[in-house]
């Protein structure tokens, strides 16, 4: 998969929120395979807890994507966007510009308004998003070379809401990069995500909060992969009534 | 002076940004700064001066989905 003229060659991105501690996540991020890790930005105590965090994140060796995760506003989500460039000094940025408190649906209209922005100044943006097309063309207008559609609110874990309204994204946007973001709980969930045709998937909470993260991350690693292969395999058709797969020519007679 | 640092009501005897980070003990970690709400990159700090009831967030790397 290429984004942004990057290739990433393991098609699960992992988000860093939410593990019971420091080497747990880094097994995880080892056991997924992941090239590209999620982080977020948030007020610094004077000991300097977040340096910490940052240099491990730095041995993992991925790819970072800061995100503008509790961003309500589009100026909160473009200052948060240029101080996480400073920061961890990249042009990528997954922006969120959160709709509601509830649902933690996305603002669209903030989200494109807040996309043309930075897209304007250099960012490269993986814009959290809905299954709308006409958001996801306004999104691409806007600057964006990548869509990231949700498959259930954030955290959830309820797998995709909304199957055919991913798949409706993928035939209107044939060459743009789809990554499921948000939703995804098990391995089956992330598995029907590549079998539509998405072109990778970004989860947290399934790994961070599964009994054994490590493993859960592995198996979801191991989903993505086969949902993929399966995707590329073409699938056959289904159908409404039984079809026998042994042939009936030849079949004796004992009545 | 009397501002504001990530929320909280601070007493610093710096007038600049760059100063003000290194009283408050930030100057080791790696942050990012913004003032009223509008982002400050690091080669300007020292430039940008602080009055009364500034608003300053400074922030870290942290965990996120």
């Amino acid at each position: 998969m290429k984004v942004y003229g990057t290739e990433i060659a393991s098609r699960l991105l992992l988000g860093t929120a939410q593990y019971p501690s420091p080497a747990v996540l880094a097994e995880a991020v080892a056991s997924s395979g992941t090239e590209v890790i999620t982080v977020s930005l948030r007020r610094e105590t004077a000991d300097g807890s977040g340096a910490g965090f940052w240099e491990g994140l730095r041995q993992t060796g991925c790819r970072i994507l800061p995100n503008t995760a509790g961003c309500h506003s589009v100026q909160e989500a473009v200052t948060t966007a240029r101080m996480a460039r400073e920061l961890f000094d990249t042009a990528w940025i997954k922006l969120e510009v959160i709709g509601h408190s509830d649902t933690l649906q996305p603002d669209v209209f903030g989200l494109v308004e807040a996309a043309r922005v930075l897209s304007s100044e250099g960012f490269q943006v993986f814009p959290y998003t809905t299954d709308d097309l006409v958001v996801g063309e306004k999104l691409l207008d806007a600057g964006c070379e990548v869509l990231m559609p949700w498959g259930a609110p954030i955290g959830s874990g309820q797998g995709l809401r909304n199957p055919d309204g991913l798949r409706a994204m993928r035939a209107h946007f044939p060459d743009v990069p789809l990554i499921v973001d948000a939703g995804i709980g098990r391995p089956s969930d992330a598995a029907q995500a590549m079998e539509l045709g998405m072109d990778a998937v970004l989860l947290n909470t399934a790994v961070a909060k599964a009994g054994n993260p490590a493993g859960m991350a592995r198996a979801m690693a191991l989903a993505v992969e086969a949902g993929r292969l399966g995707y590329e395999a073409d699938p056959m058709e289904r159908r409404d009534m039984a079809v026998p797969s042994t042939p009936v020519l030849g079949l004796a007679e004992f009545a | 002076m009397k501002i504001i640092v990530n929320a909280e009501p601070r007493d610093v005897s710096a007038t600049d940004l760059q100063t003000v980070l290194d009283e408050l003990g930030f100057a080791c970690s790696a942050v990012a700064t913004a003032l009223n709400g509008t982002f400050i990159a690091r080669g300007k700090r020292e430039g940008v001066l602080l009055t009364e009831g500034d608003r300053l967030e400074v922030l870290a790397p942290m965990q996120g989905g």
